[in-house]
Formats: structure tokens, C-alpha cells, sequence
């Protein structure tokens, strides 16, 4: 299967990732590439295979249900939580205008 | 006084516990060799104070004769991978830069805890996605070995741990922290000479790790020698419930377990390793290997992996498929990067900061990523790829029953010039093609340097163990170590 410039724009936009007509001149060759080498694990019989979803066997747990019960993911953190943000404005995370 | 940047961990604590010579003098020692050192551009931020601050510390409880932790006095690396309290943390990458976490990562406080202290934080290949550390958005790393030809060509470090490798094996630190997703451990330190080993899956926590493939992810030591490796190891590894697929179980004495016996043990060769077109001293490194084991009291035993072939393209859908997952956080609003041009709304936004944060080769893995597990392709790609990867789980489980460590090569060649490889990622990822098994399955896995090449370079040989058990692959790579005697290190142009 190989991708056209058309598609790899349209994954572009999904990963929103924003790419001029000559980045996507330059992926679209490059991703085919890779895209025909992986498809040779179309050749392999996987009949009756389960995919793997663990590859230690491990049981997930569960946290005690009590408020705060990791101190570091409690709340009273709003300062640290913005300390990186690019634009922090009266205590939350800025963004540009989302509604017209 | 010995040159206490020649030492590695263990005589370092042993000297610092001794009173031979103070954890400061050995952090001013290598702060001095990390500052002089600004051509292999190891280091993307350097922390001298912090290295002294542990130090002093160190000094304090012998004096007050306290007990000492295992690694007291050890100043190390930290791969710019770990999230670091205060300290810019980047995975090299334009998107992260100036980040500086509200929190420190479990692994290394782990190390501090145990008395190591912090000279810097480590380059690597971007997001950790690369095989030579030339995805860095802070340049390339040097490596510090050069051919025998006479030649300056500029050698990759391999990647994505090659600050760490670099860092190491020029004696910048005697010791530093790494991670390996489908090798970034074991083939940089095959590519400098020096040990490295990735352990199973959960034994070391991921929190506070920048996430690449979560699925594959694991951290590890990266040092002079096997012992070194165990000593870090112990250091690093334990539960941490927070993450979900940290190991619950205790951590086992690696330092005080190695013995380098091999009697009664079975060394499996998988034969689907021999490849058409190997390189030569590659092969015969690994027939020394052979020999080394047999000498060491191993029984060998021809093993088959049958689905090796199609272990790298596997790892080519689920790593970039985590990867294209993992990497949606980063979208302007929380923390890094961003970019709003003019008049710009939130997606615009989101597509521009990711267009100017992210390098090309990370790029290449969101898009083939997306691609994989989007509607009408994720059965094709995805599920068959989560499938030959239990087959190749299965291949091992089955090469377990006939041996107890498996021995290969670390990487199919030893390290290329820099700018070799970048335009052709396939040439690139094929770097990876003996490394990637033991990780799709989770295994510990470990290069130890076997001998140099014709052009005068290391080479690595590979241990590859059951789950959970390091113990055996640090034991084979004793036995190996201690047989290959090998002691050459790179003539210092920097």
C-alpha cells in the first residue's frame, strides 16, 4: 500500500502537524519506503495469535479510593501545574479564542 | 592519588568509604573533565553544583559515620530523558526546551538516594528516536573513539543514549543513566566500548521518564564494567506504584549474586543471527564470544529464533504507533514550545508549535505512527504487528527450555561517521536489528565490549536473558568481561 502526498497530508493534519508542499514532497517518498519494508509481516502465519498487550505478565492495581491518597497528584498544586505553561493567565492555562 | 576519572563506580565508593580520597575531590576531578570536554557535546546542560552539593553530603555522614548508600560519592550522568527537579529537562527536543519539571523522576532519586550525585544532563538523539545521536535538536554527540587510519572523521556514539556512551567512555563519568527502547542502551555502549544493560520491562519505574514507546521503554546502567552495571542497577530498579507496569517484586542483590562460573549453564546461539553479508570482525568477535563461554565452563547450544527477521519491522509499527500516541501532549498549552502566529486559533496553533517543536525524524515517526492505527489501517498494521510480536515472545519462551543466556552480537557493525546514514532511515533503523528482539519480549539484555575491529573501534557482544533474570546475563557478561580483557580506551583529541 503506498501513501500519496494527498494522504500523507491528511495524516499530517491528524497528527496536527502543520507541513509546507515541499516537507510532504519529501515524507511522502520516505514514508513509503518504511511503509514497504513493515509490510512484510503480512507473510507471517498468525492464525489462532493473540496480539500482545503485556509483555510481562502483571496484574494492574488499583489505588486506594480515598481523596489526595498520592500527595503529589493531590491538589493545592496549581502553581507547580502552571509553572511551565507558555501563557498562564489568573490561575489557568491561556489558549487563543476558541469561540467566535 | 590514583586519576580518580580512570576509576569506576565501585572503587570510587570503596575509595570515598575508605577515606582514600573524598567525594568532592572525585566530583571536582570529573566536573574538570566534563567542562574541558565541550567538543563531544555530551552534556546539554551541565550541573557542577549539584555534583559538589551530593558530594558534600556524601563527606558529611562519614565523617558523622553514617552508613553510606551503594553508589556514595559516585558522581554520574543523567540522560536528559529523566525528569530532574529544577534542571532542564529536553529529550532533546526543541518542544521541551527550558522545561523545568516540579518533580524529580523515580530513578533518579533512586541514585540520589543511594549517594550519587549529578553532573549533567546528558544529550540523546530526539525523544530518544535514533541510532547515532543525530537527532538531537542540541547537535550531534562526538563520539570520543577514532579510526586507526589517522583520520578525524567524526564517529556516531550510537543512540539514542550517546551522551551517555560518549560521556563514559571519555571519562567524563565514570557511570550514567540510559534508556533502551529497541537498544539505545546496549548498542551505543557497544559502539564506545564500554557496558550497558537494559533490564526486564517493570524492573525500573518509567514515571518522570519522557515517554517514547511505553510498551518498550526501560532504563538502565551504562558503565565501565559488569560489575559497575550491577552496582547502578540495584541502585535504580525497585516498585513504584506509580507506574502501572512497575514490577512488584523485591530487588535482587546483582552486586553480591556475580560469579562468573559458567559451569552447568547453556549458552544458546540463535542461528537466525548469522546473516548474509556479515561483517567479519563481527563475526569472529562473536566466535570469540563462543570460545570465551566454553572456556568459562558453558555448555553451547544451537538455538532458533525463528521470527527474528520480522522483529525490526514490528518494532517500526508499535514504537512509532506509542510514539504518535505519547507525543500528543505536547500541543503548546501546558508546557514548551509555543508557536501562535498571527490571528491564529487553538488548532492552528497546536499544527504550528508541533511544526517548529518537533525535529524530522520524530516527524517521520508520528506520521508513520498516525498512519498505522488509523481507521482502516490498524488491523493490517497494528494488530498483525502486536501479533508477530507474540510469536517472537513465544520464540524465546521456547529458547529458554534449551539454554539459559543467549549469546549475539550488540550491533552488525562497529560505529559509522557521523552523517553516513541520516538520509536513508531504513540503513538506520537496520542498527537495531540484534537489539530489538530481546526488547518486543521484555528481556534484560546487556553489551559488554568483546575486542576492537580492524579500524581500531569497539565492538559489542550481547547477553540476552530470561525475564527477570539479570543475574544470569550479568554473570555471562562477568565470565565474557574477564576473558576478553578488554582495556583499550580512545586517545583524548577533545
Amino acid at each position: 500500500m503506498s501513501v500519496d502526498k494527498a494522504t500523507v497530508a491528511k495524516i499530517a493534519s491528524l497528527a496536527r502537524i502543520k507541513m509546507s508542499d515541499e516537507e510532504l514532497d519529501r515524507m511522502a517518498p520516505e514514508l513509503n519506503n518504511i511503509l514497504t519494508w513493515v509490510e512484510q509481516l503480512g507473510e507471517v502465519d498468525v492464525t489462532g495469535v493473540e496480539p500482545m498487550t503485556a509483555v510481562i505478565p502483571n496484574t494492574l492495581r488499583l489505588r486506594d479510593d480515598v481523596v489526595d491518597a498520592d500527595p503529589l497528584t493531590a491538589g493545592g498544586k496549581r502553581d507547580q501545574v502552571l509553572s511551565n505553561a507558555p501563557a498562564a493567565e489568573h490561575g489557568f492555562f491561556g489558549v487563543p479564542k476558541v469561540i467566535e | 592519588m590514583a586519576n580518580l576519572t580512570e576509576l569506576g563506580v565501585a572503587a570510587i565508593r570503596e575509595g570515598v568509604a575508605g577515606g582514600e580520597f573524598s567525594a568532592r575531590e572525585v566530583a571536582e576531578a570529573f566536573n574538570a573533565n566534563v567542562a574541558a570536554a565541550g567538543e563531544l557535546n555530551a552534556f546539554i546542560v551541565t550541573t557542577p553544583e549539584k555534583a559538589l552539593e551530593a558530594a558534600d553530603a556524601v563527606d558529611a555522614d562519614r565523617a558523622a559515620g553514617k552508613p553510606l548508600g551503594k553508589m556514595a560519592g559516585v558522581p554520574i550522568g543523567m540522560k536528559d530523558l529523566f525528569a530532574t527537579h529544577g534542571v532542564q529537562t529536553t529529550a532533546a527536543s526543541h518542544i521541551l526546551e527550558g522545561f523545568k519539571p516540579e518533580y524529580e523522576s523515580t530513578v533518579s532519586a533512586n541514585l540520589w538516594k543511594a549517594g550519587a550525585g549529578m553532573l549533567g544532563k546528558l544529550n540523546l538523539d530526539q525523544f530518544a528516536m535514533g541510532s547515532s545521536n543525530e537527532t538531537s535538536y542540541f547537535g550531534n554527540v562526538v563520539s570520543p573513539w577514532r579510526r586507526n587510519d589517522g583520520g578525524n572523521a567524526a564517529l556516531a556514539p550510537g543512540g539514542s543514549s550517546g551522551g551517555s556512551s560518549a560521556a563514559v567512555a571519555a571519562r567524563l563519568a565514570p557511570a550514567a543513566t540510559g534508556t533502551d527502547t529497541g537498544g539505545s542502551i546496549r548498542q551505543p555502549a557497544a559502539f564506545t566500548g564500554i557496558t550497558g544493560i537494559k533490564p526486564t520491562y517493570g524492573r525500573c519505574s518509567r514515571w518522570g521518564v519522557v515517554a517514547f514507546a511505553s510498551s518498550l521503554d526501560q532504563a538502565g546502567p551504562m558503565a565501565h564494567d559488569v560489575r559497575d552495571c550491577a552496582i547502578m542497577l540495584e541502585a535504580m530498579a525497585g516498585f513504584d506504584p506509580k507506574d502501572a507496569t512497575s514490577l512488584d517484586m523485591p530487588v535482587p542483590e546483582w552486586e553480591a549474586g556475580l560469579n562468573a562460573d559458567m559451569n552447568g549453564k547453556r549458552v544458546g546461539i540463535p542461528r537466525e543471527y548469522r546473516m548474509d553479508g556479515m561483517d567479519q570482525d563481527v563475526v569472529k568477535s562473536w566466535e570469540d564470544g563462543i570460545a570465551w563461554m566454553k572456556d568459562a565452563g558453558a555448555e553451547i547450544v544451537e538455538i532458533s529464533l525463528p521470527h527474528t527477521k520480522y522483529a525490526l519491522p514490528a518494532y517500526y509499527i508499535i514504537a512509532p504507533a506509542e510514539a504518535s500516541s505519547n507525543l500528543a501532549r505536547y500541543d503548546g498549552v501546558r508546557y514548551g514550545l509555543r508557536d501562535l502566529p498571527d490571528g491564529a486559533g487553538l488548532q492552528d496553533m497546536y499544527a504550528a508549535t508541533r511544526a517548529e517543536g518537533f525535529g524530522d525524524e520524530v516527524k517521520r515517526r508520528i506520521l508513520i505512527g498516525t498512519y498505522v492505527l488509523s481507521a482502516g489501517f490498524y488491523d493490517a498494521y497494528y494488530t498483525q504487528a502486536q501479533k508477530v510480536r507474540t510469536l517472537i515472545s513465544h520464540d524465546f519462551k521456547n529458547a529458554f527450555t534449551e539454554c539459559d543466556v543467549i549469546l549475539a552480537p550488540t550491533t552488525p557493525t562497529a560505529s559509522f561517521p557521523l552523517g553516513d546514514k541520516v538520509d536513508d532511515p531504513l540503513a538506520m533503523y537496520l542498527n537495531d536489528v540484534f537489539s530489538v528482539p530481546a526488547s518486543l519480549a521484555g528481556l534484560p539484555a546487556m553489551s559488554v565490549p568483546a575486542g576492537l575491529n580492524g579500524d581500531g573501534l569497539p565492538m559489542g557482544l550481547q547477553l540476552i536473558g530470561n525475564a527477570f533474570d539479570e543475574q544470569g546475563v550479568l554473570n555471562a557478561g562477568l565470565a565474557l568481561e574477564q576473558r576478553a580483557g578488554f582495556t583499550a580506551k580512545p586517545d583524548k583529541w577533545w
